[in-house]
C-alpha cells in the first residue's frame, strides 16, 4: 500500500496540488467548520477552562521535566499488575519487538486500534514484510487501510473522503479483506457504518492478538487510558488474549488526579463532545505479580458484595506488553523551545481552525501528524534532512489561531519561528540522542541572502535612504512577480506596491526641518 | 547497552536544563483545580445526567424501586429479547419480572466465547459511578457489573444507576471514587461514529441501545 511518507514532495508542491482538488477542499471546509463550532460551545460550558488550560500545561511540564522519573514509576507500576514494559529508542526497534511478540502467539493476522504512534513507525508495513496481516478497526482507519491512502487528520482519518467514495471504496475492496459489502450498498452514513460493523465483527470475535496506542499512561498506577467512540477500541482491548500497546514516552502524566485535567479537557478539544462515549482503563493485566500465574477463578471473584472481577478470571487480555517509544522524542525533548510540541495530546483542534490546513489537506504534511501540530512536530521528531521536513516550518500564516485554541497551551507559533531559524542558519541540534550541527538547509540561500542585504542596508543609513528613493522612483517599472528563486514565493503572493514617496521622505517634507534624514 | 538504558539516558542528557536538585513537585501546577461547575442538590444533579445522557442519545428512564422488575421485564418485551446477560451480584429482583415473562438468564461466564456473548440479546448490569457533568456512566467490574465485554458485544445493554447514591458531579469527582486497578469502561451514550462527513450515526461495534434506568430512593 502507499502508506509510507518516504520521498514525498515539500509542502508547497503538495499543498499546492491538493488546492486544486476542489472535492477535497469542500470535504475539508465542511468537516472543519461544523467541528470548530461544536468545540467552542462544549468548550464554554467548562467556567474555568483557561485555569484548566493551565494546569495542563504545568501538568505536561512537570512530568517532562521528570521524565525519566515518570518512566521508571510507570514501568514498575505496570510490571507489578502483571504486564511486560519493552523500551524502543527508535521505530525499527519497535516493529521489532512487536513482530517477535506476535510471532510468539503463532497468530497470522491482528487487530489494531487507531494509534497514530504505530503510523508514524509504519508498523503495518513492517508487520507485512514478516506475513502479519494488521486490520485498522476504526471506521475511518478501515476507509484510509482499503482505499489504500494515508490519514489525513489527527481524529478524522479519512476527513478527506465524502459519503460516495467511502461508498465506492467499500464496494470494491471489503472483499479482499474479508466480509463483502452489503449488495446495493448506498452512500447513506448509518448504512455506511453498518457495513463496516458486519465486516469487522467477524473478526473481532475471533481475534487472538490487538495492537493499541493510548491516550494516557498513569505514572503512578500504571494505568494505561484509551479514548474512542465506537467501540473497536473496547473490543480490542478486552476480546483478545494478548495486547500490544505501543505508547510514546511523552504520553505519561503523574497521578490518577491528573488525569481528570485531561480528561475534561480531551473530548471538548477533539469531538467538542462532554465526554466520548467511551474510555477503557486498565492497569497491567490486573494480575498482580505476587498473585501467581493462574488463570481460572478465585483470585477474589467470589460471591455477593466483595467480588471483584480481574483480568485473572477472564476480564481482558491474559498477556499485556508495553512498549515505550522514543523514536525522536527525546531529541524533541532536547530543544528547550521546542520541548513543548511533546505536551501535545493529539486532540486535532489546531487543525480543525487552521487556514493552511484547512486548503492544504493532511495529506501536504508528509506524516501522520498533519496541521500546525504536525508542522512543529514532525521536524523534529524526524529533524530537517528531506525538503518535505525543511519545508513544514514554513507551512504556516502564523496567525496564531492554534495556539488560541490547544489545550494544552502549545505555543505552536514560536516553535514555528524557532524552526525556521534552524532551516534558515542551521545550528545545534540534537539527533538519535547526540549532538550535532547541522548545515542551513539548501533551497533557502535566497532567504539568507535577502536576509543578509536587508541586515546590511539597515545598518547603513545611507544606503537604506538611496535605495528607498530609488525604489519610489522606479515603482512604475517594477515587475508583480518577482524573478530567480522569489518566484515561488510570488506564486502566491502579491507583492506590495511601493509608494511615490518614502515614509522618510514625507516626514522630512511635512513635519522636519526641510532636511530629510 | 539496552534500549531502556538508551531510552533513559538520552532523556537524562535532554533535560540538561533542569537544575539537578529540582524535585517533580517543585514544578508548580496551577492553584487549587475546580472540582466541579456549580453546587447541585442531589436531584438537580440526577436531573443533569438524565439531560445530558439523552443529548448522546441514551434511552434515560426513572423509576421507583418497586417499578424497576416490571419497568426492566418491559424494555425487553419491547425489543422482543428472549435472553438476557446478567452479572454476578445483580441484585435478583430486577431480572425477576423478566424471568417470570419467559426471559431466559445467561449468567456471566469467562468460559463464554466472544460468539456465544454475541448471540445474546440484551445484558443488563448496574454501576460503580454516574457523572452529571459529561452524561457519563463508569462499571468497574464490581458486583453486579460482570466482566467489561458483556456490556459490549450484544446490542442493548440496560444500564442501572442508584440515584442519588452513585451520581456525582463531575469527572474529578469520579475519579476519586475509583480504584485504578480495577478495569475501567466509561459510557457516555451509546457507540458512535462520526467518520464519514462528521455525521453522528449510532451503533458502529459496541451496542446500537443504551438504556440508563435511574433508580430513586
Amino acid at each position: 500500500m502507499s502508506g509510507t511518507y518516504l520521498g514525498m514532495p515539500s509542502f508547497p508542491r503538495a499543498a499546492a496540488e491538493a488546492t486544486r482538488d476542489s472535492t477535497l477542499r469542500g470535504n475539508l471546509r465542511h468537516a472543519t467548520h461544523t467541528i470548530r463550532d461544536k468545540r467552542a460551545r462544549a468548550v464554554a460550558e467548562l467556567a474555568d477552562w483557561p485555569r484548566l488550560r493551565s494546569a495542563a500545561a504545568a501538568i505536561k511540564d512537570r512530568t517532562l521535566r521528570h521524565l525519566d522519573h515518570y518512566l521508571v514509576q510507570v514501568e514498575a507500576a505496570v510490571t507489578a499488575a502483571g504486564g511486560t514494559v519493552h523500551w524502543a529508542a527508535d521505530a525499527a526497534e519497535a516493529n521489532r519487538i512487536v513482530t517477535a511478540l506476535v510471532r510468539a502467539t503463532g497468530e497470522t493476522e491482528v487487530l489494531k486500534v487507531k494509534s497514530m504512534t504505530t503510523q508514524e513507525i509504519e508498523l503495518n508495513e513492517a508487520l507485512g514484510r514478516a506475513g502479519i496481516t494488521a486490520c485498522e478497526t476504526d471506521l475511518a482507519e478501515l476507509i484510509v487501510q482499503l482505499g489504500e491512502d494515508r490519514p489525513s487528520h489527527i481524529l478524522v482519518p479519512a476527513i478527506h473522503r465524502n459519503r460516495a467514495e467511502i461508498r465506492d471504496i467499500f464496494r470494491a475492496r471489503m472483499a479482499d479483506w474479508g466480509r463483502p459489502a452489503p449488495d446495493g450498498l448506498t452512500d447513506r452514513p448509518a448504512e455506511l457504518a453498518e457495513a463496516a460493523r458486519l465486516h469487522l465483527r467477524e473478526k473481532f470475535l475471533r481475534a487472538k492478538v490487538a495492537i493499541s496506542g493510548a491516550n494516557f499512561m498513569v505514572a503512578e498506577t500504571g494505568t494505561l487510558v484509551v479514548v474512542e467512540s465506537e467501540g473497536n477500541g473496547r473490543m480490542c482491548l478486552t476480546l483478545p488474549e494478548t495486547l500490544i500497546s505501543v505508547v510514546g514516552i511523552e504520553k505519561v502524566v503523574p497521578t490518577w488526579r491528573d488525569l481528570g485535567v485531561f480528561l475534561q479537557l480531551l473530548p471538548r478539544s477533539a469531538t467538542a463532545e462532554r465526554m466520548n462515549p467511551y474510555t477503557s482503563m486498565w492497569t497491567g493485566t490486573g494480575m498482580g505479580a505476587g498473585t501467581g500465574t493462574g488463570t481460572g477463578p478465585g483470585t477474589g471473584a467470589g460471591t455477593g458484595a466483595g467480588a471483584r472481577t480481574r483480568a485473572g478470571d477472564g476480564d481482558g487480555p491474559r498477556i499485556f506488553h508495553l512498549v515505550l517509544l522514543d523514536n525522536g522524542r527525546t531529541d524533541t525533548l532536547a530543544d528547550t523551545v521546542g520541548r513543548q510540541a511533546l505536551r501535545c495530546i493529539r486532540c486535532s483542534a489546531c487543525l480543525n481552525v487552521c487556514p493552511v490546513y484547512e486548503r492544504a489537506g493532511g495529506h501536504a504534511y508528509g506524516s501522520p501528524y498533519p496541521g500546525p501540530i504536525g508542522a512543529i512536530l514532525t521536524p523534529q521528531l524526524r529533524g530537517t534532512d528531506s525538503e518535505l521536513d525543511a519545508s513544514l516550518p514554513f507551512a504556516s500564516s502564523l496567525c496564531g489561531a492554534c495556539y488560541e485554541v490547544c489545550p494544552v497551551a502549545i505555543d505552536i507559533p514560536e516553535v514555528l519561528v524557532h524552526l525556521r531559524e534552524r532551516v534558515a542558519e542551521g545550528g545545534a541540534v540534537t539527533r538519535g540522542g547526540r549532538k550535532a550541527v547541522i548545515r542551513p538547509a539548501r533551497g533557502h540561500a535566497a532567504e539568507r541572502a535577502a536576509m543578509r542585504a536587508a541586515r546590511w542596508t539597515l545598518d547603513h543609513p545611507a544606503a537604506l535612504r538611496t535605495a528607498q528613493r530609488v525604489a519610489c522612483r522606479t515603482r512604475r517599472l517594477h515587475p508583480r512577480r518577482l524573478p530567480g528563486p522569489g518566484r515561488a514565493w510570488t506564486d502566491t503572493r502579491a507583492l506590495p506596491e511601493v509608494p511615490a514617496k518614502s515614509f522618510r521622505d514625507w516626514w522630512a517634507r511635512t513635519r522636519g526641518q526641510g532636511r530629510p534624514g | 547497552m539496552s534500549d531502556r538504558e538508551t531510552v533513559l539516558g538520552r532523556v537524562r542528557r535532554a533535560l540538561a536544563d533542569v537544575p539537578r536538585e529540582e524535585r517533580p513537585e517543585d514544578v508548580p501546577v496551577a492553584g487549587e483545580r475546580l472540582r466541579g461547575y456549580g453546587e447541585r442538590t442531589p436531584a438537580a444533579a440526577a436531573g443533569l445526567l438524565a439531560r445530558n445522557l439523552a443529548d448522546y442519545r441514551a434511552l434515560v428512564h426513572r423509576v421507583s424501586a418497586a417499578g424497576l422488575p416490571a419497568l426492566v421485564a418491559g424494555l425487553l418485551a419491547a425489543r422482543g429479547a428472549r435472553t438476557l446477560l446478567v452479572p454476578e451480584g445483580l441484585p435478583e429482583r430486577w431480572p425477576a419480572a423478566a424471568v417470570a415473562a419467559g426471559v431466559r438468564l445467561c449468567p456471566d461466564d469467562p468460559r463464554a466465547t466472544p460468539a456465544e456473548l454475541d448471540a445474546v440479546d440484551s445484558v443488563l448490569t448496574g454501576c460503580a459511578v454516574a457523572v452529571a457533568e459529561t452524561g457519563t456512566v463508569v462499571l468497574d467490574g464490581g458486583p453486579g457489573q460482570g466482566r467489561r465485554r458483556i456490556t459490549l458485544v450484544p446490542d442493548h445493554h440496560i444500564c442501572v444507576v442508584r440515584v442519588p447514591g452513585q451520581v456525582v458531579d463531575s469527572v474529578p469527582q469520579a475519579l476519586e471514587r475509583l480504584d485504578p486497578t480495577r478495569p475501567l469502561t466509561w459510557i457516555s451514550g451509546p457507540s458512535a461514529t462520526s467518520d464519514i462527513e462528521l455525521d453522528r450515526v449510532e451503533g458502529v461495534h459496541g451496542p446500537r441501545t443504551l438504556e440508563v434506568v435511574l433508580l430513586e430512593g
